[in-house]
């Protein structure tokens, strides 16, 4: 069986503007996935060619087999069963909620459709409203609205793009979850575009990582995260900070901060990066015993209060500055040192940049 | 299967290939249409190149410059003249209330009801020396000729009057839906930065509704330099009335054709520079939630000064004419009012209902052509097709008779060659080459209407409805026309309106035994029997004024989508 | 359901373009209130249906041309020599050889070619309030460009088709020179600038604005039936003056029609002139519009009667048409509006 969408070599041109690059990812059945990237990066771009929108430069765009898009030739939106939910909601203001969710609902007969209505609005928790129109809601309400109307005929494939950008930031990670679960409920395939790595996290198992128009790493949150396969992608998912580093033999890195041991191999003598994440910094209070591994003393620089937890700069000896998490009990002042443990459970290295 | 489509999955299927063809049917057929419109506009310039260097040489050693510099203080007068009374009518109606708003509200649109000629008439009738007011004055003061100063009705200043007159609700309408659809969000953040109401006005309001007021006073330009009648009546030479005396007159065509080029370039020079001024700045509010404006209620001498302000224009571009107008048709009712004249009505009537249907439905293929297809070929065409409406009817007209005759000849030739029969005119002189030439009149108002509707619709609409499984053309039809009413109904109402009053393409054009009520109202007025033209000319303002009442019934509502359906909603 | 509604929308619109064999087809640039009872007549006489287009002189003229060979047109009607003449010159009329016209209407007032016949003429004399100017001051056209007259004319502008061919005939008669001289002169002596019709004109001497008015007498008979109180006592005050009686006599135009090149019914085209030169018909078309008839014997109507005989310019009228463009060149450079 083919996947549900599959992107091969995608590029979208305006003009002499290449603005998508050789794109490529496979989403399969009843996955959701996600596109990530800072503003401007394409993610929309790529949403509304797979959407039928924007016609391909070249490569080609297939849902379940079936080439929907190809350079010259373009199946229109209305053709491809693929829903999608926009970050303004376009709701159409001269339709009730229960005609807008009803909009997409053609060819059923009168019951099914009522039904069908009936249970998205029960679905997005807005039950009695199918009368409402639009602007009589709030905009939290009008998103859930947006969902279901996409929902309705069943897409193959539903596309969201920032659908929670317009909400403010209690409601936002609320309804992302909600949103999430009312996917799986229907069982519908489903593709974000969002620039939060928290609602990427959040809602997908699949994220793309784009920018400049290219798609650097359609992989787990998990993998993106502590497994980036590219300098961009390290620094555009979660934080953290590069410290030089170089290959002592194939399997051991030198740095600052102690010699570490790297699952994978390198060659002897090179001058790399090492990507060192905030929860990698373990802070070792002092007179606790259990404390292994290489241990440096930094001091702080600055810290930031976050409820659960302290984001510390420090500086090392050697002038590199890092970032570590602690929980919100380990109170350390800027200017005090504290001691810190590397560890970390793969070493992420990448060859030192040359200037 | 495999996991990835191969090349030699591409080749599409049929229905496919109708449902693209179909979409880019869309885009061809708009071309075509601007294209056919924009015929009879590049027919005349055709004549460009046609040498008449003496004429010009006589014209600029003469008369040229006052054609010019009349033209010119017209346009700067009525420009002043329909910005003083349009916006700020629409503003008392829009944001304040006093006695007689409501009524006002609507009946402020009257005057688009009366054509410009035939107010001119009835005013002329009015003030001239030998009318009613003066002679009143001369008896009250015991005054004869020369004792007294009395502003001369047929001036450039008259002329200007009278085009102010029937001209402003343009601005008016276009102004006031501009101010109701402003979201208060906008008013009340200039008031929180320390704007009073007065400077809200001029700082936010105004800049907001500035689009709106522009499109009002080109449109307002516009008929008045394609004016000829008025002018003419008044003694004023314009550029209009020069390309006429050229022609006729001097009998030179060609010269005549690059006059008539020279003003449309010089109109579209002024729609270009106007765009490319506002080309950064983006009017439609961004909220997606709206809350209209609260009304201020004026109170004592402000109240009665906002009345006053609102009841001026209507008495004078509307009560004082219907009145002499009145006055005139009691004369002669008796011999006028036939079954004749009732045909001629009806005629009229039909044509003016026909012909507003169809320039609406070339201006929604055309704009929604445009939303479609960001082609710079059909925008050049639309841009093209749509200058008609500063074009003076006449010179339309024959841009008009060009082609159509050029097609029928064609026609008739080959005919005839390969099958013996003369077909000889199968379009000129029908009713046909009318609608035709009032579509490249008139397709400019409607237009721009349709255009500022659609440009108030957000794009993430149609791609909703687009993923929802709609076709374009399903998309206009079930998501545009219900959100567009409003701006539909205005711009059919306005074409409607301006054919009812049209005259030198339909004295021209219109085909053996069909009289219109302008036409009617022209030949006896230029026989000079202007109490025998009264009562065609009542009709006229008659039959404008029940469209004109449903257009501002509709306005009265304000123009966004959100805000049209919250209305109905409840 | 759609598609039948096209089909009879578009054979109604089509329908107006398709003319029955043997109906005449009209161009005139003549109102149609004036016409139309004479059209009638003719059509209850013959059985010939007459179908019109009103417009003005010079759009029919280039509608004619435009639509060529194939032009559904008959007859050309105008109220203007100098259009006749423009029509004949682009060659858009085409002779005619009637015994009833060449015998009814003077040679002076019909083409050499035989091409169109004047059906009645308009003069264009001077008209002077009663109550200030006195008769004997007045004498010909050329003396009104005396400085004793300033701003006491008044005179319509000089768009206007009949001042043109006043123009037009004063440089036949004087030679371009001396009429702009001429012109210069008389616009000096404008009361104000020019501005609206002849009724206009005349309703100004009435009111004092100015003393006397160069205009076409039809429109002073008008104004004397006019259902109007206050134009009928405006025109008892004015008075006719008939100019250059010693010597060229009052300035004419006609009305008129010609037979076009491209006419399917050249026959019924000729019978239709031919009417027009009938005494019925002359008395009728002269007394609608306080016109002369062309016809010699045929009686003037009661206003013309009180005006009085006069002796008229006798210049072929197509030196109207062929001077036209000169004439308007003329007052251009004279200030003439």
């Amino acid at each position: 069986m083919p996947p549900l969408l599959a992107i091969d070599a995608v590029s979208v041109a305006y003009g002499s503007t290449q603005v998508l690059h050789q794109i490529a990812l496979t989403l399969s059945h009843g996955s959701i996935g996600c596109l990530l990237g800072p503003s401007g990066c394409g993610k929309t771009t790529l949403l509304r060619a797979i959407a039928g929108f924007e016609p391909i430069s070249a490569g080609s765009i297939a849902l379940e087999g079936q080439v929907v898009s190809a350079p010259g030739r373009t199946l229109p939106p209305e053709r491809r069963q693929i829903g999608m939910v926009f970050q303004d909601f376009a709701l159409f203001p001269h339709l009730s909620i229960a005609d807008n969710i009803a909009f997409g609902l053609r060819g059923w007969s009168a019951s099914d459709r009522r039904q069908r209505v009936e249970a998205l609005l029960r679905l997005v928790g807005l039950s009695g409203y199918g009368r409402h129109y639009p602007h009589q809601l709030s905009g939290g309400q009008q998103q859930r609205v947006a969902l279901a109307r996409a929902l309705a005929p069943r897409p193959r494939l539903l596309l969201l793009d920032e659908p929670f950008s317009s909400l403010d930031v209690t409601l936002r990670e609320g309804l992302a979850r909600e949103v999430r679960e009312i996917l799986s409920q229907e069982g519908t395939s489903a593709i974000l575009v969002t620039h939060d790595q928290q609602e990427a996290f959040a809602f997908a198992d699949e994220i793309g990582v784009m920018a400049g128009g290219r798609l650097l790493q359609w992989d787990s949150g998990y993998n993106l995260y502590h497994r980036p396969a590219s300098r961009t992608v390290a620094q555009f998912v979660g934080q953290g900070q590069m410290v030089p580093g170089r290959w002592l033999d194939t399997t051991r890195v030198e740095t600052p901060l102690g010699i570490l041991r790297s699952d994978a191999e390198g060659t002897p003598g090179a001058e790399v990066d090492v990507l060192v994440r905030p929860d990698d910094l373990v802070h070792v209070r002092s007179g606790d015993s259990s404390a292994s591994g290489a241990l440096v003393t930094a001091t702080v620089i600055n810290r930031v209060f976050r409820g659960a937890e302290y984001l510390y700069t420090v500086q090392l000896g050697s002038g590199q500055q890092l970032l570590c998490l602690t929980p919100s009990h380990d109170d350390v002042a800027p200017g005090e040192r504290m001691a810190l443990r590397l560890d970390q459970r793969h070493l992420v290295v990448f060859p030192r940049q040359t200037a | 299967m495999n996991d990835t489509p191969s090349a030699a999955a591409l080749p599409l299927t049929p229905p496919r290939r109708q449902r693209r063809r179909l979409f880019d049917g869309w885009l061809a057929s708009a071309l075509l249409v601007a294209l056919l419109v924009a015929l009879p506009v590049l027919a005349v310039f055709s004549f460009v190149l046609d040498p008449a260097a003496s004429v010009w040489r006589h014209l600029g050693a003469t008369v040229l410059g006052d054609y010019i510099a009349n033209s010119l203080w017209l346009m700067l007068w009525v420009t002043i003249g329909v910005v003083a009374i349009g916006v700020p009518c629409a503003w008392l109606t829009s944001v304040c209330d006093f006695p007689g708003r409501r009524w006002l509200e609507w009946a402020l649109l009257l005057p688009l009801a009366m054509p410009a000629y035939i107010i001119a008439y009835t005013y002329t009738g009015l003030l001239d020396f030998a009318g009613p007011v003066q002679t009143a004055l001369r008896t009250t003061f015991d005054w004869s000729y020369g004792d007294y100063w009395f502003p001369p009705i047929r001036s450039l200043g008259g002329a200007c009057a009278m085009f102010v007159l029937v001209l402003y609700p343009y601005v008016y309408m276009l102004a006031r839906a501009a101010f109701l659809s402003q979201s208060r969000c906008a008013l009340e953040v200039s008031r929180t930065l320390g704007a009073g109401p007065w400077r809200g006005f001029f700082t936010v309001a105004l800049p907001l509704a500035r689009p709106a007021v522009i499109a009002g006073v080109s449109l307002a330009l516009m008929e008045t330099l394609a004016d000829y009648g008025t002018v003419v009546y008044f003694g004023v030479t314009t550029f209009t009335t020069g390309i006429f005396r050229t022609w006729y007159g001097l009998g030179n065509a060609a010269a005549a054709a690059q006059l008539a080029a020279a003003l449309m370039l010089f109109v579209f020079v002024l729609i270009i520079s106007e765009r490319w001024s506002r080309r950064r700045q983006r009017y439609h509010h961004g909220s997606a939630r709206f809350r209209a404006l609260a009304r201020h209620r004026l109170r004592g001498w402000q109240a009665v000064l906002a009345s006053c302000v609102c009841l001026l224009p209507l008495l004078l571009g509307f009560v004082v004419p219907v009145l002499q107008l009145g006055q005139w048709a009691l004369l002669t009712y008796e011999q006028s009012l036939n079954a004749t004249f009732v045909t001629i009505a009806l005629q009229t009537l039909l044509l003016a209902g026909t012909a507003a249907l169809l320039v609406l439905a070339i201006a929604l293929l055309l704009g929604y052509g445009k939303r479609l297809h960001s082609s710079r070929l059909l925008r050049s065409a639309v841009q093209i097709a749509g200058i008609g409406y500063a074009v003076p009817g006449t010179v339309i007209a024959v841009g008009v008779m060009l082609p159509f005759a050029a097609f029928d000849h064609t026609v008739d030739a080959f005919m005839s060659r390969y099958w013996g029969i003369s077909t000889g005119l199968l379009l000129s002189g029908t009713l046909v080459a009318l609608l035709f030439a009032y579509a490249v009149r008139f397709l400019a108002v409607a237009l721009q209407t349709v255009e500022a509707g659609l440009g108030r619709i957000r794009p993430s609409t149609d791609d909703a409805a687009r993923s929802l499984g709609l076709s374009p053309g399903s998309v206009l039809r079930r998501i545009h026309l219900p959100l567009l009413r409003g701006s539909l109904l205005t711009a059919i109402v306005l074409v409607f309106v301006d054919v009812l009053k049209e005259l030198p393409a339909t004295l021209i054009l219109r085909p053996f035994n069909f009289n219109t009520l302008a036409v009617r109202t022209y030949e006896l007025a230029s026989d000079e029997r202007l109490a025998e033209a009264s009562l065609p000319a009542l009709a006229i303002v008659a039959i404008g004024l029940l469209p004109v009442i449903l257009l501002s019934r509709a306005i009265r509502r304000p123009a966004t989508g959100e805000v049209d359906a919250a209305l109905t909603g409840h | 359901m759609f598609q039948r509604l096209t089909l009879l929308l578009t054979a109604t619109l089509l329908s107006c373009s398709a003319f029955a064999s043997g109906e005449l087809n009209v161009y005139s640039s003549r109102q149609e209130q004036l016409i139309a009872p004479l059209i009638e007549q003719f059509s209850k006489q013959t059985g010939i249906v007459v179908n019109v287009v009103t417009g003005k002189d010079d759009a029919l003229i280039e509608r004619l041309r435009i639509e060529g060979r194939n032009s559904p047109a008959d007859l050309l009607w105008t109220a203007d020599a100098g259009r006749l003449h423009r029509a004949k010159s682009q060659g858009l009329l085409q002779p005619i050889e009637s015994e009833v016209l060449e015998a009814v209407i003077p040679a002076h007032l019909r083409d050499a070619d035989q091409q169109w016949f004047g059906l009645t003429t308009r003069a264009r004399p001077i008209m002077y309030a009663r109550d200030r100017v006195d008769p004997a001051e007045l004498s010909t056209y050329e003396a009104l460009a005396d400085p004793k007259w300033k701003r006491r004319i008044c005179v319509r502008s000089s768009d206007n088709i009949y001042n043109q061919s006043l123009v037009a005939a004063m440089i036949e008669h004087l030679g371009e020179e001396r009429t702009e001289a001429w012109t210069r002169g008389l616009v000096a002596n404008f009361a104000r600038p020019p501005a609206g019709g002849d009724r206009e004109q005349i309703s100004a001497v009435a009111a004092g604005v100015c003393d006397i008015a160069i205009a076409n007498t039809y429109y002073l008979g008008g104004m004397l039936k006019s259902p109007n109180a206050a134009d009928r006592q405006a025109a008892e005050k004015v008075a006719v003056f008939w100019p250059n009686q010693d010597g060229t006599g009052t300035h004419v135009n006609i009305t008129g029609a010609g037979v076009t090149k491209a006419a399917r019914n050249r026959d019924n085209a000729i019978r239709l002139i031919e009417f027009m030169v009938s005494d019925e018909a002359q008395q009728w078309y002269a007394e609608g519009n306080s016109e002369y008839p062309v016809k010699a014997g045929v009686e003037w109507s009661e206003v013309l009667k009180r005006w009085g005989e006069f002796k008229a310019d006798e210049l072929p009228m197509n030196v109207l048409g062929e001077n036209n463009a000169a004439a308007l060149r003329l007052m251009d450079r004279a200030g003439w509006k």
